[in-house]
């Protein structure tokens, strides 16, 4: 227990500031999370892997001398056929089934993932370094490193570009109205099959730009992909499913508790509270439930 | 029938006895067979009769391999002092002093857990679906992380668990645990097979098919919920207090709360076999766990790549499990053996 935070006022600035940070790329991957959620009705555990993966593609480019925010780019791209790939093999079996057979086949696919990026890139903690320089800010009492600003506006940037697409184009309708009802889409001549493909490849997406930010503003290792799957899980059982605002809201709400978590517990319990934190949450909407339940009563 | 299965007890029973002493090269394997099989089985009661499928079973194993052990060191010796010196031997205990603890710890690791199981039941137990699955899986994943960081039990180094008191060597180590652990499987199956032919499982049967309606029948669900949750979390302590003493040193995230390994295999063995009957754990974890072996043995490093890919295959193309398959093929000619006796239980139970 540290309470160091409390007596120096700044700290708390600069945890506030990296937590907002952090929380917007909590928030872009939740999007993905909440849009294949809402619209084809599986929870995917592998989720944080398919970020690690994103991760290290923007890693190697790193490696072999490109700058790794054109990672940014790249990812994206790779991810969406990896994401279209996976649901021809695999999601396209557990979209219309029992949930818990998408959590455990996720689940599979999520330890597969695991393993197999630790034999292809090593069990070290890399990171891309972006050579961005930091921002000092309050004469040099709050420090912010400038990739961190960097991937919170590409991840804005990506979020709306998003919506505007959902929005507008055709693809974008396709998936609202399947979304809505599923039946009754494919009445009216849509294809789901291909709907539920791109929804899957778009979240995959998403997943590759979210990790290649990671990359250079954090570390990755080929295990850290579950704490990312059930902070993803968590931002969306709170904001609900297709509340944006809410989802942005609550992804840098997460931040900023994980920063303070990290400061006043130590680092070695930081994961360990997000996880009791979702289970407090959890805890918390049942009661909420019950209760609404017996007004029903 | 009733000689049938007679016979099939004694010729299972005097297999189990007689086991360690025809292959007394495979007597870890049989201990740790018969771990999984309990982990298999108390799975089955909440994920499989239940419906509630939790991967969080693992809080409860990890929970009673830390308390059999620290209660076996507590006992004796100072904890802290204890897991300081990690795997020097500074204290020893004696022999009567190493049964007597590992007695004491064993009923300590199958209560407490059970008692934290009815505690935070209540709680947990009032999600539905996948709201439930992802919380245990948090819940599981968290336990590990906080015990990592707990310095008594040692943290991230690691705890020794006593060493087995110097006389027989290995081989009276090894009967001493496959006794433990046999005696324990043979203790659950009695006590999960007594309360299978009880109103006990209609109820569990009836939350599993629609707990609403259930309900509204008049059956105080959550009392039910909580109960099957507690006499599962009751044998999966037992089964992580033995696990701890064979396989000697405890890690929180590799070896006591390992969602990875055992968390997501007793969810695994359940399905392979059949969710949801009697017997289907039980086949499930023997061939699992046959399988396992061979990868672990001969594809070392690839071992989770084939168990990923085994659960997606298992999941998509056998949801059923091997129990659901035989009664779908041969629903006549139901097996000879062990198949006919579940179906014989099943037919009597109804």
């Amino acid at each position: 227990m540290d309470f160091m935070v409390f007596q120096y006022p700044m700290i708390s600035v600069q945890a506030c500031l990296d937590g907002i940070l952090l929380g917007i790329l909590f928030a872009l991957i939740a999007y993905g999370m909440a849009l294949q959620w809402g619209v084809m009705n599986i929870i995917n555990i592998a989720q944080g892997d398919l970020v690690i993966l994103g991760g290290y593609i923007a890693y190697f480019m790193y490696l072999y001398g490109i700058h790794p925010a054109w990672g940014v780019i790249v990812s994206p791209i790779i991810m969406y056929f990896v994401g279209v790939g996976l649901y021809k093999l695999v999601i396209n079996k557990v979209v219309d089934r029992d949930l818990f057979i998408s959590i455990l086949a996720t689940f599979g696919i999520s330890i597969l993932f695991m393993q197999l990026m630790n034999f292809a890139f090593g069990a070290d903690v890399v990171l891309a370094n972006s050579g961005y320089g930091t921002t000092f800010l309050f004469d040099g009492n709050v420090v912010l490193p400038n990739s961190k600003i960097f991937s919170a506006f590409v991840s804005i940037v990506f979020a709306i570009c998003l919506v505007i697409y959902m929005k507008k184009s055709k693809l974008g309708r396709a998936i609202r109205a399947t979304a809505q009802n599923a039946r009754a889409a494919k009445i009216l001549g849509v294809d789901t099959e291909k709907v539920y493909a791109a929804t899957f490849g778009i979240n995959a997406a998403l997943c590759g730009v979210a990790g290649a930010l990671i990359s250079i503003t954090f570390t990755i290792h080929p295990y850290m992909g579950l704490p990312y799957t059930i902070r993803s899980f968590m931002i969306v059982i709170v904001a609900g499913l297709g509340n944006l605002p809410g989802v942005a809201i609550s992804g840098m709400g997460l931040g900023v508790f994980e920063e303070f978590a990290d400061y006043i517990l130590g680092t070695e319990f930081r994961i360990g509270s997000v996880f009791l934190l979702l289970v407090l949450i959890l805890v918390y909407r049942r009661f909420k439930l019950s209760k609404k339940r017996e007004y029903l009563k | 029938m009733k000689k049938n299965n007679l016979i099939l007890y004694t010729v299972i029973l005097i297999f189990g006895v007689v086991a360690p002493f025809i292959f007394p090269a495979f007597k870890v394997q049989l201990s740790i067979l018969c771990v999984l099989i309990i982990l298999a089985i108390t799975w089955n009661i909440q994920g499989g009769e239940m419906g509630y499928n939790s991967f969080g079973n693992i809080l409860f194993y990890g929970l009673g391999m830390y308390l059999c052990a620290s209660v076996q060191v507590g006992m004796f010796f100072p904890l802290a002092e204890w897991t300081e010196s990690g795997g020097e031997k500074t204290f020893v205990h004696t022999p009567a002093q190493f049964f007597q603890g590992f007695g004491v710890g064993l009923a300590v690791a199958a209560v407490v857990p059970a008692i934290v199981a009815g505690l935070i039941g209540y709680s947990i137990l009032g999600l539905r679906g996948h709201y439930f699955a992802i919380c245990t899986l948090g819940l599981g994943v968290a336990a590990g992380e906080i015990s990592g960081g707990i310095e008594i039990i040692g943290a991230g180094q690691g705890f020794t668990t006593p060493p087995f008191p110097d006389f027989g060597g290995l081989e009276a180590r090894g009967e001493f645990f496959y006794f433990c652990s046999f005696i324990s499987l043979v203790l659950t199956f009695i006590v999960v097979k007594s309360i299978y032919s009880t109103r006990f499982k209609l109820v569990l049967n009836a939350i599993r098919d629609n707990e609403d309606k259930a309900e509204a029948m008049g059956i105080q669900t959550m009392k039910y919920k909580i109960i099957g949750w507690m006499i599962s979390a009751f044998f999966c302590g037992l089964a992580g207090g033995i696990m701890g003493g064979l396989v000697g040193y405890i890690d929180s995230t590799d070896v006591a709360f390992d969602g990875r390994e055992m968390g997501v295999f007793m969810v695994l063995m359940a399905i392979l076999g059949g969710k949801g009957t009697l017997w289907g754990p039980i086949i499930g974890a023997s061939v699992f766990h046959i399988f396992k072996e061979g990868f672990w043995t001969f594809f070392l490093g690839w071992q989770y790549v084939a168990l990923g890919v085994l659960i997606v295959v298992i999941v998509i193309y056998f949801p059923e499990g091997i129990m659901g398959w035989l009664r779908e093929k041969y629903p006549e000619r139901f097996g000879e053996v062990v198949d006919e006796t579940d179906r014989k239980a099943q037919v009597e139970l109804k």
